[in-house]
């Protein structure tokens, strides 16, 4: 299946939230995991041309990566 | 207290209208009291139609909402009137606002097609018109007049906008500044950093991620002219490419539109012509 730019870009963001949470330390690892999922996961009824929200998503997605993948955060529930 | 004193002589003065004209002496009496305020007290609706768009549901779009307030019960500024539809029409009007008199910059909207302060801006009475308030031109919207502001915090971070120095001061103390050294920083310490100048700017529209802007340009002078800084040459050597300063093309929005009445675009002119003469 060919991707547009902005499903590269989400895809993108999905690995760099998984990779970033192997970062953490292995007893919590899993609640980071499932909390990406989880944040992905509400937003899976968006239409794909909905490019307006879609946007407005990836750069909440992005800060909020920013914020959690910052070393003081051990554990995310 | 506004609501009290505006309407108590409007009371009256319909009761002195309807009254018939029993005495003429008492009528009159009246009617020098009261016939003034009755005419002014006429209530003056205006409508004020506001940029909404809430973040928790992104897929709605963004809308215009209008509100109609009563000018005669209402501050004359336009942040009074905003402050007064968050607490009797709508609480769901989102906006920042803080000190309310024009030195903290936090209200920063696009009113009737300017970028102002909501807190020095009056709501105009001469005409019925709608007044229109929209977050600032060409930012993210956090949501409804909320703009992201964390680029520009950004890009006025990498100036380093403070007193970098190597040698101590001669007595130990403090560093002085003559006063004709001190008078060049008239006109940019008072600059408060709302971003109405830099949003206003359509080469700031288009090359924000490079262009620093005429707000940060503002403050890179101002440390440029500081006679206590010590490291004049080093910013400018960090000014020296074709993005940073040199995508001002004199507009000058920014000077017109400044709620402080700065000049951004005389400070920018400066700072080219530092690097050009290279003193």
């Amino acid at each position: 299946m060919r991707l547009s730019g902005l499903q590269k870009e989400v895809l993108a963001l999905y690995r760099h939230c998984l990779r970033e949470s192997r970062r953490k330390p292995e007893a919590t690892r899993a609640h980071f995991e499932k909390f990406a999922r989880a944040e992905f996961a509400r937003n899976l009824h968006l239409d794909k041309r909905d490019f307006g929200a879609i946007e407005y998503l990836l750069r909440k997605g992005k800060r909020q990566l920013d914020a959690y993948s910052s070393p003081g955060i051990k554990d995310v529930r | 207290m506004f609501a009290l004193r505006s309407s108590a002589p409007r009371v009256l003065g319909r009761v002195s209208a309807v009254r018939p004209a029993t005495s003429t002496l008492l009528q009159r009496g009246m009617a020098t009291v009261n016939d003034p305020p009755a005419e002014k007290e006429q209530s003056k609706m205006k409508t004020f139609s506001i940029y909404r768009w809430n973040p928790e549901s992104p897929s709605e779009k963004p809308r215009m909402q209008s509100y109609t307030l009563d000018l005669n019960k209402t501050g004359p500024m336009m942040l009074d009137a905003l402050i007064r539809i968050k607490n009797e029409l709508d609480p769901t009007l989102t906006f920042r606002r803080s000190c309310r008199e024009g030195i903290c910059g936090s209200c920063a909207m696009n009113i009737n097609g300017q970028n102002t302060l909501a807190c020095l801006c009056r709501i105009p009475t001469e005409s019925k018109d709608d007044v229109k308030l929209y977050p600032l031109p060409h930012t993210y919207v956090v949501k409804d007049l909320v703009p992201d502001l964390t680029h520009f915090y950004k890009q006025y971070k990498s100036i380093k906008p403070y007193l970098q120095r190597d040698t101590p001061s001669p007595d130990g103390k403090e560093y002085r500044q003559t006063k004709e050294d001190r008078k060049k920083l008239d006109g940019l310490y008072e600059c408060i950093l709302c971003a109405c100048c830099s949003t206003s700017c359509p080469s700031y529209w288009w090359n924000s991620e490079e262009y620093l802007g005429p707000a940060i340009l503002l403050q890179s002078y101002r440390w440029l002219a500081d006679s206590r800084d010590e490291r004049t040459a080093e910013r400018k050597t960090n000014l020296e490419n074709s993005m940073s300063l040199y995508r001002c093309h004199t507009i000058l929005n920014c000077t017109r539109t400044c709620p402080k009445g700065l000049n951004p675009g005389k400070a920018i002119a400066e700072i080219k012509m530092q690097m050009a003469l290279g003193s």
